[in-house]
């Protein structure tokens, strides 16, 4: 069945109508979710993820605790409705665990975890929708999340996945690519170039690897601006709404005063 | 997009904003503070938010961060743990803070040793879920806040409700303790927790040697009639509305806004409304 679908056609378009390097739209909302310290919504074109970080805050369970820095929890949850065929996953799904761990270990090295010692960092991530590209848009939300969060990190966290059709590689693939072509996942740290995760569940061939991870870390360059436009977008609309309420009637308590 | 990108610029440049990961100078002529790192010879921010210079020194301050302590500051919490000798509490930090023993006052005189007896009834002064309010006393080593309740204002709480803000919407006051004349009393942790309770007249608090352990560690609400149990919700509802514009509270705002409801509203069931708070909020800046 999938084989019969183009994944690049003639005219060198996919089967969305997109060219080889381009990007779904990314559509990311930062407003505040509940009581969660930070959140964030991201879209990958038709993949949507909720990411809220509680904290840093006191470990529930003692045995959590480092004496010289944070500890991070990661959990996700994948909605029933989220894919094509409506199936109810269990917490204790192993690929799920995996998935949570590859989370963890991807932001274990960017927070500045002995920032806080003693302290608990939970992400939560419930996965609404699924097109393909899940980790990437994991790992973009929980960057968002943790930013609005206020928690120390040493960079962005842009990931973005790859693969490769025939000889011509493809970025940010959709499920019906994902099944179709050997893919990866690629995490970079913009300012530094550092990568901070790269996972493949299927084979790649070794000569074909070097040029997909050449753009997928360019890609993350291109996904950094549109995450770093946003999160400037919400902290100048904030600090814009503090400051427009406070200047006026601080001067008024003044004038009361004197 | 494009334009997006544009606006965005040039209300950062206005605000100077920052988000992890942007150098901001070089460390050789500054010196690195809160929310920065440094990274090959120069200083960068690890957070979002305003960047801030004192002299020589660079610091970057998140939008919303949890609470961060500094000693002398009025916070309300609540008690998760009883332990040996102390207690723990949910202050809206990154860890929780403690409650010694030897820091609360004791009935039978404010002053005296505490003995073991104190000890094996500490669920009599504070149990687990318990709200209080205290003040920062010091820090431990490791970061925690060690908190004091030795002052016939502090202890615990209670004919009223608990209202939680981000902390950088609360300010640093005269006063965090904040009558209204609605017959409700205010008081505004620096953590973000506020309580709002029906007022207690100031004769009841007076007098060092008043000090009745019995209505202090209490557990039982007073008689609250329902006028004062409207102004509560009321004045609830206006933080929620206040929080959710992201605007900070003064004792002069919360004045002006509750006048402003009562003028305006038909029940207190309209606070709850999304159109009247924008119509409250649209006040607020006008007359600003």
């Amino acid at each position: 069945m999938a084989s019969r679908i183009e994944i690049l056609n003639e005219g060198g378009f996919r089967s969305d109508g997109r060219r080889q390097f381009e990007l779904r739209t990314i559509e990311i909302d930062l407003a505040q979710q509940g009581q969660a310290d930070g959140s964030a919504v991201i879209a990958h074109g038709l993949t949507h993820v909720l990411v809220s970080v509680f904290g840093p805050r006191e470990a529930r369970m003692r045995s959590h605790t480092m004496h010289d820095r944070a500890n991070i929890n990661v959990e996700i949850s994948l909605a029933a409705f989220s894919t094509g065929d409506r199936r109810k996953r269990s917490r204790g799904d192993k690929r799920i665990l995996e998935f949570a761990s590859t989370i963890k270990s991807t932001f274990e090295p960017v927070i500045q975890t002995t920032l806080y010692p003693r302290s608990q960092i939970d992400i939560f991530v419930q996965v609404v929708q699924q097109d393909g590209g899940l980790l990437q848009a994991c790992i973009n939300g929980t960057t968002l999340a943790l930013i609005t969060a206020g928690i120390a990190m040493l960079d962005f966290v842009c990931a973005i996945s790859g693969g490769v059709h025939s000889t011509s590689p493809l970025l940010d693939l959709t499920n019906l690519e994902e099944n179709d072509v050997p893919n990866m996942t690629v995490a970079v740290m913009p300012k530094t170039q550092k990568v901070s995760l790269l996972t493949m569940d299927t084979r790649l061939h070794v000569e074909r690897f070097e040029e997909i991870f050449r753009l997928a870390v360019e890609a993350g360059s291109t996904i950094l601006v549109e995450m770093k436009a946003a999160v400037l977008g919400r902290s100048s609309r904030l600090i814009e709404s503090v400051d427009s309420s406070t200047q006026p009637h601080g001067l008024g308590v003044e004038n009361d005063n004197s | 997009m494009d334009v997006d990108d544009l606006e965005n610029i040039q209300s950062s440049h206005s605000y100077n904003l920052t988000c992890p990961g942007e150098s901001l100078t070089s460390s050789q002529s500054f010196m690195r503070g809160h929310g920065t790192y440094v990274d090959n010879e120069e200083v960068v921010a690890s957070v979002a938010g305003t960047i801030q210079r004192v002299n020589k020194l660079i610091s970057v301050k998140a939008i919303r961060s949890r609470y961060s302590p500094e000693v002398g500051d009025l916070v309300v919490g609540r008690i998760t743990e009883v332990q040996p000798r102390r207690w723990k509490v949910d202050a809206n930090s990154r860890q929780d803070a403690v409650l010694m023993l030897s820091s609360v006052n004791l009935p039978g005189g404010v002053q005296r040793r505490k003995l073991e007896s104190d000890e094996l009834q500490m669920r009599g002064f504070f149990e687990e879920g318990d709200l209080l309010v205290a003040e920062v006393q010091a820090f431990f080593a490791d970061g925690a806040m060690s908190l004091h309740t030795r002052s016939l204002r502090y202890g615990k709480l209670r004919n009223g409700q608990l209202v939680v803000v981000p902390p950088i919407l609360v300010r640093r006051l005269k006063s965090h303790f904040i009558s209204l004349p609605c017959n409700v009393d205010l008081i505004l942790g620096l953590n973000g927790y506020i309580w709002v309770s029906k007022h207690v007249k100031e004769i009841d608090q007076e007098g060092e040697q008043g000090f009745d352990a019995e209505a202090v560690y209490s557990n039982i609400n007073d008689e609250i009639d329902i006028p004062t149990r409207s102004a509560i919700s009321r004045v609830t509802s206006i933080i929620h509305i206040l929080r959710a514009h992201f605007i900070p509270l003064t004792d002069t705002l919360l004045l002006e806004t509750y006048e402003w409801t009562i003028e305006h509203e038909n029940h207190t069931t309209d606070l709850l409304q999304q159109d009247f708070g924008e119509a409250m909020v649209a006040y607020i800046s006008s007359t600003g």
